[in-house]
C-alpha cells in the first residue's frame, strides 16, 4: 500500500468515526430515555445499555395520572390554536408588509424584529397583570394570548420573506382584473403559500409546545397545566427520590410526536429555519 | 376581464385615466395594508408593548403580586437605596450580580462551543456520503426534543448515584468517585452548559450548512489543482465566507442565551451557583412575590439585552437587511 492510499484510506476512517460520534452524541440521551422508561422500577438503577425487558408500569402510571392527559389535552389545544391565530394574522400582515409599499412599513419591520428579541421574563409582570385583568389567569386561553408574544413575530417575519419571492405578475393580473387585496390574498397567494405556512407553522408548533415560563407562571392547578410543566413537576410519592420512570415515560409520550414530525418535514424545517434566519 | 388587460397593456404612455386608475389602485392597497397589519399590531401591544411599559413602573413601585393595582411610587429604591449605613436594592444584591456573571459566562461558553461544533456537523452534512439524510435526520433530534424533556433526560444521566454518566467515565478509570454533576457548584454551570450545547447546536449546524451550500464552487477547484491542504482552504476560503451567516446564528443564539430559563430550572433549579437573570427576576416576582423588586430585575435585564442588540447593530451594520430590501 502506497502512502497515498493510507493516507486516503485513514481520511476514510477518520470520517466516518466523525459521523457514528455525532450520530451516538445525538441520539443517545433520548435511546436512553426509551429504554429507561420501560425498565420496572426495581430495575431502574441498574445501568444498562440494551433493553433487556419492556415493562409497561411506568407508561400505565403516566396515563392513569387524570392530570397528565389533561395537559397532554391543553398543550395541544394551546398549540394549535396558537398556529392558527399566527397564520391567520400572519400572511395577512405578511402580504402588507411583503407586497405593499408603504410609509411606516420599514418601521413595522422592526418593532416586530423588536419584539421578537424580547426576554420573555421582561413583560412577566406586565402580562401577568393583563392576563389576571382579563380574567385568564389559571386558564388555557390565558397562554394562547401570551404566546403570541414569540409566535407572531417570527412567522409574520419568515412569511414575509417568501411573500417577496413571488412574482410581481401575478399579483398584476389580479389587480387589472379588479381583485380587491383580500380576494388577492385568499385566491392568489394562499395556494402558493401553502408549502411556506406548513414549515411557519410547524415551527410555531413546536415553539408553543415547548414553552415554559410562561405557561408555569400563568397556571397554577394541575388541570391546567401544559406538558413541559407537568413533566417538570412530576414528583412521587416520596419527597427524596424522584420518579425517573414516570418522568422518562412522560418525556418519550410527548418527544415522539415531535421527533416524528420533525424527520418527516426535515426538509420544510431546514428551510423556514434559515429564512428566518439568514434573510433576516 | 381580460378585455381590461388588453386596452390598457400597449399604449405604453400613461394616460391620464389610467393614472388615476392606477393612484387609486395604490390608495387602495396602501389602506387594504393597514387594514391587515392592524390585527397584529394590536395583539402585540397587548401582549408586548403595554406589559413592556407596566414592568418599567411597577419597577419603580413596591407592587406585590397580589396587589398590583395599589401599587405606590417608591423612586428608585427597588434598584439602589442607602439607608441606616447600608446599600439596598438590585444594584447592591451579591446574587444578582452573581446572576449577571453566571449568565454573561453561560452566553459567551455556550454560543462559541456550539459554533465551533455547528460548524464541524455543518462540514460533515455538507460532504457527500450515503445515508447523508439519515444523519441529517439524527442530528435534528436534540433540536426537537422540548427543553424540559431534554433537561430531565440529562438530569437522569447525570444523576450523581445512577447516572450512566458517573458508571462509565468510573468503567473507564477517568473519575474515581460519582461526580454530583447538577447539585456540585463547581460542577453545575458545566452540566448547564452541555445540556445547553447538545440541545442547540443543530440550530447553528443548519445555518452554517445553508452558508455553505451557497459557497462557489470553482475556487475549491482551483484550490485542489493547486494542491492546497484542505485545513489551509477551510481557514483561508470557507470560514470567512461563511463568517457573515455564522455571525447571524451568533446574534441568535446569543439573545436567546441571555434570557435563558428553563434549561437551568429544571437541571439545578434556584440554586445561586447557576442562577441567571431569569431565574432571580421569576424569583423575585413569583415565588417571592414581591412584582416591583421582580421587574426591577426584569428592566435590568431588557436594558442589557437591549444594549447586546444595539451595539451588535452598530457594528455589523450592512449585515442585517430590513426585508431583505
Amino acid at each position: 500500500m502506497t502512502s497515498r492510499q493510507f493516507s486516503k484510506l485513514a481520511t476514510r476512517v477518520g470520517f466516518w468515526c466523525l459521523v457514528a460520534v455525532v450520530v451516538v452524541i445525538s441520539v443517545f440521551p433520548f435511546y436512553y430515555a426509551v429504554i429507561t422508561s420501560f425498565k420496572p422500577s426495581s430495575e431502574l438503577f441498574r445501568v444498562e445499555l440494551w433493553p433487556s425487558q419492556a415493562d409497561l408500569s411506568n407508561y400505565i402510571q403516566v396515563f392513569s395520572q387524570s392530570s397528565f392527559i389533561k395537559a397532554i389535552f391543553n398543550s395541544v389545544l394551546i398549540a394549535t390554536s396558537v398556529v392558527f391565530i399566527a397564520l391567520l394574522f400572519g400572511i395577512t400582515a405578511s402580504y402588507a408588509l411583503g407586497r405593499v409599499r408603504f410609509r411606516g412599513r420599514s418601521t413595522v419591520l422592526l418593532v416586530i424584529l423588536g419584539v421578537s428579541m424580547f426576554p420573555q421574563v421582561a413583560v412577566l409582570s406586565g402580562l401577568f397583570e393583563v392576563i389576571r385583568g382579563l380574567n385568564l389567569y389559571n386558564n388555557p386561553l390565558g397562554l394562547i394570548l401570551s404566546y403570541t408574544i414569540f409566535t407572531l413575530p417570527f412567522t409574520v417575519w419568515v412569511l414575509t420573506t417568501f411573500m417577496k419571492q413571488l412574482p410581481m405578475e401575478l399579483e398584476e393580473a389580479a389587480i387589472m382584473d379588479g381583485a380587491t387585496p383580500w380576494v388577492t390574498i385568499t385566491r392568489v397567494f394562499l395556494p402558493l403559500m401553502w408549502p411556506a405556512m406548513a414549515t411557519t407553522g410547524l415551527l410555531a408548533f413546536i415553539a408553543a409546545w415547548n414553552e415554559f415560563l410562561f405557561a408555569l407562571t400563568f397556571t397554577l392547578t394541575d388541570d391546567q397545566r401544559t406538558v413541559p410543566v407537568a413533566i417538570a413537576l412530576l414528583s412521587g410519592g416520596s419527597a427524596y427520590e424522584l420518579p425517573w420512570g414516570p418522568i422518562m415515560a412522560a418525556s418519550v409520550i410527548v418527544t415522539v410526536p415531535l421527533v416524528v414530525l420533525v424527520i418527516i418535514f426535515q426538509r420544510r424545517i431546514v428551510s423556514g429555519l434559515t429564512a428566518g434566519a439568514v434573510k433576516g | 376581464m381580460t378585455s381590461t388587460v388588453n386596452d390598457s397593456a400597449p399604449t405604453g404612455a400613461r394616460s391620464p385615466a389610467r393614472q388615476y386608475r392606477s393612484t387609486k389602485v395604490r390608495r387602495q392597497r396602501v389602506r387594504a395594508a393597514w387594514t391587515f397589519l392592524a390585527p397584529m399590531l394590536v395583539v402585540l401591544a397587548l401582549v408586548a408593548g403595554w406589559p413592556l411599559v407596566r414592568t418599567f413602573y411597577f419597577s419603580f413601585t413596591d407592587a406585590s403580586l397580589s396587589d398590583t393595582a395599589g401599587a405606590v411610587f417608591i423612586g428608585l429604591e427597588n434598584y439602589l437605596v442607602y439607608d441606616s449605613g447600608q446599600w439596598y436594592g438590585v444594584l447592591a444584591d451579591p446574587v444578582w450580580w452573581g446572576s449577571v456573571w453566571n449568565t454573561a459566562y453561560f452566553a459567551v461558553v455556550s454560543v462559541s462551543l456550539e459554533v465551533v461544533f455547528g460548524v464541524i456537523v455543518a462540514l460533515i452534512l455538507n460532504a457527500e456520503f450515503k445515508g447523508r439524510t439519515l444523519v441529517r435526520a439524527a442530528v435534528l433530534i436534540p433540536w426537537a426534543i422540548p427543553t424540559i424533556v431534554s433537561a430531565q433526560m440529562w438530569a437522569w444521566m447525570l444523576n450523581d448515584q445512577f447516572g450512566i454518566i458517573n458508571e462509565l467515565l468510573m468503567a473507564l478509570g477517568i473519575i474515581s468517585s460519582p461526580i454530583a454533576w447538577t447539585a456540585d457548584a463547581s460542577y453545575s454551570m458545566w452540566a448547564v452548559i452541555m445540556v445547553d450545547v447538545w440541545k442547540t447546536t443543530p440550530f447553528v449546524a443548519l445555518l452554517a450548512l445553508a452558508a455553505l451550500q451557497m459557497l462557489p464552487k470553482d475556487c475549491y477547484e482551483a484550490a485542489e489543482v493547486d494542491g492546497i491542504h484542505p485545513v489551509r482552504v477551510f481557514f483561508k476560503v470557507t470560514l470567512p465566507l461563511i463568517t457573515p451567516a455564522l455571525m447571524v446564528a451568533v446574534i441568535f443564539r446569543l439573545l436567546d442565551a441571555l434570557r435563558v430559563f428553563d434549561v437551568i430550572y429544571v437541571l439545578t433549579s434556584n440554586s445561586t451557583s447557576t442562577m441567571s437573570m431569569s431565574i432571580y427576576a421569576r424569583q423575585q416576582l413569583v415565588e417571592f412575590q414581591d412584582v416591583g423588586y421582580g421587574s426591577a430585575a426584569s428592566t435590568l435585564l431588557f436594558l442589557i439585552i437591549a444594549l447586546a442588540t444595539i451595539a451588535y447593530l452598530y457594528l455589523g451594520r450592512n449585515r442585517l437587511q430590513l426585508g431583505g430590501e
